[in-house]
């Protein structure tokens, strides 16, 4: 596994340096800084030298390294270099080059405890935050004459079926958020035909709940997951459409696939479907899903863009917002790509703000409150300068994103959150949905 | 940052408790000034009024700076700005490496009498921690001073010293003895933690006493009370047999490690696993097997393990031989719930087990069925990060070759979104080509026409390039491909005229006489042409149809007339195309053959162009029908499914789904050799016949459905010559060949980093002689799909 973990700044200044393995030398540092900081042309995020593998993640401004000598599983790599990234964020609120440098003692800490000989250990922040913690939080575990009472507790946890969650937490009002996080992408052609359209979905759970509670969770009266029963209905034929319709109005919803946090009893999900667990303190990330049948998207564009000559592109783009009028979204924004040698643009818009943005190629227009049912247009003339070399204009697609609150693309609704707890205490639920764009692209 | 005086000033944060400035003057020289006790130095009030150096100087004196070093030439430091250089706090060390190093001496030795739990002292470590990597090893001046703290009975101050012990033993193995006992007696403490600590600390030292005195320790650490601890214990061992397998060998600690797998905690079964692997990894006479009882009770403890340890289990399985098929579907479906876990290395690595086991499971459609469960999951992983993405794709390709009905998605998923990474774009271009066929070809080519479109120029070529190996690959479809390639040709952006230009003519190749209709329109493109495959490709045009093509002798000249300057694979094809126009039209031919042959022959020093010149020589001037013949016989078809992997390394990329060595796509050991090679175990159970590898392997057609293989054993001057038609076959397959290594070489020789290493300057270990391995820009496109 991992032979090393290297931290670096972007001017390739090596901050963190921690081999797992005597293989693991110093002057990796440095041909990793040639080979991937200072060349301008890394178009992957592994690179083999010799017997040596750099696995690099870049995040705000700095690099994560992984070195491995061998044919190493790279899914643990780059899992760990992201989970090492979140932990960074836990404790650190933001992981970048400042964080880095103020906490030197504690990374390295971590890293100490979070492998062992380069194979990932617990990572789980709330049990690992029982023994490391930043120095200004004193702690009784600091010191080496702490209780043995509380040394195997951490020990067992770290160890234990429930690694995830510390057994002792008290929580005068017992509350869980659940949030439904949509991401809907789109990728329509010119010709306005759908070439894909897919749901990518997050539940997010924030749980402040005493106890070990145990959770089961509903959606839909009826879920779907993934292909394999499709083939029931298959000789329903043609009633097929109509049958969808029905269902997708009866509360049901398709699922392609779904994962889970490591606190779900998978062996459950796969038998009847019910979704029990016992959550992990504080916010985490339940479940992701993906749907790609009867995904409802949200806004409808119409984009007309005509290049007339060599000088002037004339566009005409209507968007329609495809939900219920009890609903708006809010902060849309809509990118449309100018050519680069654009000189001046004319707009005019129903609603909203245009501003046309150079540096970035494209028009953007905003529209802070767009209520369901309508339908804005925005037209404008770009007027070009003409050029000695003069190239085709690559067209790049025009893109949008927004948030819409209480919608779902996928149509997932959440039935029930199920908590029993042993000293059986009444907790306060909350549901939330949200669809954001995730990709929302539209090609003219 | 200029002051507009020529002066650019830099200054640096030391630590809490004082500044070190450096000026850099106009002569390429510094003054360097140390400035104690000033806590704050306003960026904006230096830049404002101290714009002249002298004035500067001048203040930094009167506020009690030093100077440390003047006139030190700073050509080891870029000139960076001052807002870079107030975060880089690593300059320091260098500036006041003696002075810096006494005041922590003085911090650590003698914290003064307030020192309340030992505060002053966990500052200095932390400051020495710090400094670590940051400075030059200056820190290991300290080190009796750390083994002196190592003492003290602080869970915190301990920690640190022993991250100093494993950072520095190396470097100073005498003193490092002397924390020997401290370790020692710390894995005898009552608090397991501190254990735990101990023994891995103790084990990460590559210094032979340490390693030595692992071992008894560890067997009584290995029955600990504390599941902690013993988890530690068990990769302790793996840890212990990489420094030295010898000591483990002789000792019984893999037996004892064996007796883990035993224990009630879930963690320590998995990292004895774990541990067991590694070391299996590294010996080639230790086996590891698991029976099926054991192999069932392991799969029975991954609901209770966590993440890591799942995966670990999971990758113990492969393991497992089964020697049953039912035993090894039953096995699969217990393992499939993994699939839907949030951790991508367990879904890969559970694709992985149940691809192994599917081997072994007779009933096809039971196989068929597990198989359709791998493609969501794996498509899930196209929402996370882009690297994981990449991971995800890459092993796409692997599961496509291997279990084609695992993939029967919609094609569209693997179009590619606008932002993604170029990495991800390329991987999911190849993708589409593999899964493209007769019913989905107009979608296909539609997205492929828009890519051509994109700003990445290797990316469009690939485009363009998938486009004409899709006409290949499916017939019915030729005609949509080449109007779509004429289409994008017709834009006249140079690179991919070039790249239409060299896949049109393996489109001539494959389908004769049937799209000869739009020569006129590739060769009105031939001035944008200054590539040497392309210009290969369009005189290798001009050449087989130089009876269409009027004015074939003019375009030949033009490009005869700069001869000597070509290079290697434009001189040969100028040298074949001469030869056919003779054939096809001597009276036109006839003024420019003796020419040519006469370079080839006598002027040339290549001698793959000497000896093709001699050959034809010698076949027209002995006989002309026989020359036409050899010449202008029919050619040896290509396909476009070269690219499939060879049965033994997909078979052993199928076992090592998700390791790095699936980004390659190559056999393991060319990219890491040291690996340990993985074959599928024999068992009653195992489903696929051998013989079909054997066959496979030995078929004659190898060196034609792999063109890429013949990359490697090609070197100029080992073209065989043996009959004439071979010869023939042989240097158009040569001629292919070339063009594809230059192609895809060319991106690394060109770049200029990867150029040195391939010399000598960044050797990793110097035993072996340096490879690079760059997916995208693979070496000879064995692994890269579209080249």
């Amino acid at each position: 596994m991992l032979s090393g973990i290297l931290l670096f700044n972007q001017k390739g200044e090596n901050l963190i340096f921690r081999a797992f393995r005597p293989d693991c030398r110093p002057r990796l540092a440095d041909i990793f800084r040639i080979q991937v900081i200072s060349n301008a042309q890394v178009r992957s995020p592994i690179l083999t030298l010799g017997s040596t593998t750099f696995s690099h993640v870049k995040h705000e401004n700095i690099y994560i390294v992984a070195i491995t000598k061998s044919n190493a599983n790279a899914g643990i790599i780059f899992e760990f270099l992201f989970r090492f990234i979140a932990l960074g964020k836990q404790y650190f609120g933001k992981f970048d080059e400042d964080a880095v440098k103020n906490n030197f003692v504690l990374i390295y800490e971590l890293l100490d405890e979070i492998l062992d000989f380069g194979y990932p250990q617990n990572t789980d922040v709330d049990v690992l935050k029982m023994y490391i913690t930043p120095d200004n939080i004193s702690s009784a575990i600091r010191s080496v004459s702490a209780p043995s009472s509380d040394t195997s507790k951490i020990t067992m946890q770290a160890t234990g079926a429930q690694s995830w969650r510390r057994g002792d937490i008290k929580y005068r009002k017992n509350e869980a958020f659940v949030d439904v996080i949509e991401d809907v992408n789109l990728l329509m052609s010119a010709t306005g035909t759908v070439l894909r359209a897919d749901v990518t979905g997050q539940i997010m759970m924030r749980a402040y709940l005493t106890g070990t509670p145990e959770c089961k969770f509903g959606l839909n009266d009826q879920l779907v997951v993934g292909q394999v029963q499709q083939g029931i209905e298959g000789p329903m034929g043609n009633y097929d459409g109509g049958r969808k319709a029905t269902r997708a109005a009866a509360g049901s919803v398709t699922l392609e696939d779904c994962q889970f946090h490591q606190c779900v009893q998978l062996g459950k999900f796969e038998s009847d479907r019910t979704i029990s667990f016992v959550p992990p303190d504080g916010e985490f990330e339940l479940m992701r899903y993906r749907a790609v049948e009867n995904v409802n998207l949200p806004f409808k564009v119409h984009a007309i863009v005509r290049e007339v000559g060599t000088t002037k592109v004339e566009y005409s783009i209507a968007v329609k917002a495809n939900y219920g009028s009890k609903l708006f979204a809010t902060n849309v924004v809509v990118r449309i790509p100018t050519p680069l040698n654009t000189a001046s643009i004319t707009e005019r818009t129903t609603q909203g703000k245009a501003k046309y943005e150079p540096e970035n190629n494209c028009i953007v227009w905003k529209i802070a409150r767009f209520v369901g049912g309508s339908e804005f247009v925005l037209s404008a003339e770009a007027q070009l300068t003409s050029m000695t070399n003069q190239k085709a204009w690559s067209r790049p697609p025009l893109n949008m994103t927004f948030s819409l609150l209480m919608f779902t693309s996928s149509g997932l609704l959440v039935r029930y959150l199920k908590i029993f707890e042993k000293t059986n205490y009444s907790s306060v639920k909350w549901v939330r949905y949200m669809t954001k764009a995730g990709s929302y692209e539209i090609r003219f | 940052m200029s002051s507009g005086h020529g002066d650019a000033k830099l200054f640096a944060r030391v630590s809490s408790m004082c500044y070190v400035i450096i000026l850099f003057l106009d002569s390429g020289t510094s003054t360097v000034f140390h400035l104690p006790g000033l806590n704050h130095l306003p960026l904006a009030l230096t830049r404002e009024l101290f714009g002249t150096t002298p004035y500067l100087k001048k203040w930094l004196l009167k506020r009690g700076g030093t100077i440390l070093d003047q006139n030190h030439a700073h050509n080891r430091y870029p000139l960076v700005t001052a807002d870079d250089c107030s975060k880089c706090f690593g300059l320091h060390a260098y500036i006041d490496e003696q002075g810096k190093v006494a005041e922590l001496r003085q911090e650590l030795t003698n914290p003064g009498k307030k020192d309340k739990n030992h505060a002053a002292k966990k500052n200095a470590l932390k400051k020495i921690v710090a400094n670590m990597t940051m400075s030059n090893n200056d820190m290991v001046a300290l080190f009796p001073d750390i083994i002196a703290c190592m003492q003290i009975p602080v869970l915190e101050i301990k920690k640190m010293c022993f991250l100093y012990l494993q950072h520095y033993a190396r470097l100073k193995p005498d003193i490092a003895l002397r924390a020997l006992p401290v370790l020692q007696e710390d894995m005898q403490d009552s608090n397991p933690l501190i254990r735990a600590l101990a023994l891995r600390t103790l084990s990460y030292i590559h210094v032979r006493e340490f390693v030595e005195g692992t071992i008894e320790p560890l067997k009584r650490l290995m029955v600990d009370q504390d599941p902690y601890v013993r988890k530690t214990a068990a990769f302790t061992v793996a840890k212990v047999y990489d420094h030295d397998k010898r000591l483990i060998e002789v000792s019984d600690l893999i037996d004892r490690l064996n007796r883990m797998l035993k224990d009630d905690n879930p963690t320590v079964v998995a990292s004895a696993l774990a541990s067991l692997q590694d070391i299996w990894e590294r010996n080639e006479n230790i086996k590891l097997t698991i029976d099926y009882a054991s192999a069932s009770k392991i799969v029975s403890i991954l609901p209770d393990c966590n993440e890591w340890s799942q995966t670990y289990v999971l990758e113990a399985l492969t393991s497992y031989v089964p020697q049953d098929s039912g035993e090894a579907l039953l096995l699969a479906e217990r393992i499939a719930s993994r699939l839907a876990h949030s951790n991508s290395a367990v879904v890969l690595t559970c694709i992985r087990v149940m691809m192994y086991l599917m081997n072994y499971i007779s009933d096809q459609r039971k196989v068929e069925e597990l198989s359709r469960k791998l493609s969501p999951p794996l498509i899930t992983l196209l929402s996370k990060p882009p690297e994981i993405q990449y991971l995800a794709l890459r092993n796409a390709i692997l599961i496509l070759q291997q279990r084609p009905e695992a993939l029967q998605n919609d094609i569209r998923v693997f179009f590619c979104k606008y932002n993604d990474p170029i990495y991800v774009k390329v991987t999911k271009l190849e993708l589409i080509f593999m899964l493209a066929n007769k019913s989905n070809i107009a979608v296909v080519l539609n997205e492929l026409r828009e890519y051509a479109t994109e700003i990445d120029v290797q990316f469009v070529r690939k485009a363009v390039r998938a486009i004409g190996k899709l006409a290949i690959k499916i017939e019915s479809a030729a005609r949509q491909c080449i109007d779509t390639l004429l289409e994008l040709v017709n834009a006249k952006i140079p690179y991919i005229v070039q790249e239409a230009t060299v896949v049109i003519k393996n489109i001539f190749r494959k389908y004769p006489n049937q799209y000869e209709s739009i020569i006129s329109t590739v060769i009105g493109q031939i001035d944008e042409l200054d590539e040497p495959e392309a210009k290969a490709a369009i005189i290798w045009i001009i050449g087989e149809y130089a009876d269409r093509i009027d004015n074939a002798d003019a375009l030949l000249q033009d490009y005869l007339s700069t001869f000597h300057e070509e290079p290697i694979e434009v001189q040969l094809a100028l040298l074949t195309a001469t030869v056919k126009l003779f054939l096809h039209r001597p009276t036109k031919g006839s003024s420019i053959v003796p020419g040519v042959l006469k370079w080839c022959t006598e002027e040339t020093d290549d001698p793959d162009l000497r000896d093709r010149g001699f050959m034809y020589w010698r076949l027209l001037s002995t006989d002309p029908v026989t020359a036409k013949k050899v010449v202008m016989g029919p050619k040896p078809p290509i396909t476009a499914e070269s690219e499939k992997l060879d049965p033994v390394t997909l078979e052993e990329l199928c076992l090592g789904i998700g390791t790095l060595a699936t980004i390659y796509l190559k056999p393991v050991q060319q990219v890491f050799r040291a690996a340990r090679p993985r074959r599928l175990q024999d068992s009653p159970a195992l489903q696929r016949k051998k013989e079909d590898l054997n066959r496979a392997l030995g078929s004659p057609g190898m060196n034609l459905a792999y063109p890429s293989l013949m990359n490697a054993v090609t070197t100029p001057g080992g073209t065989p010559v043996a009959g004439h038609q071979s010869a023939i076959e042989a240097a158009d397959e040569y001629f292919k060949n070339l063009s594809l290594s230059d192609n895809s070489g060319g991106d690394i020789l060109t770049s200029p980093t990867a150029g040195g290493v391939a010399g000598n300057a960044y050797v990793v270990s110097q035993s072996a002689p340096q490879q690079i391995y760059h997916p995208q820009a693979g070496v000879a496109g064995n692994g890269d799909l579209l080249l």
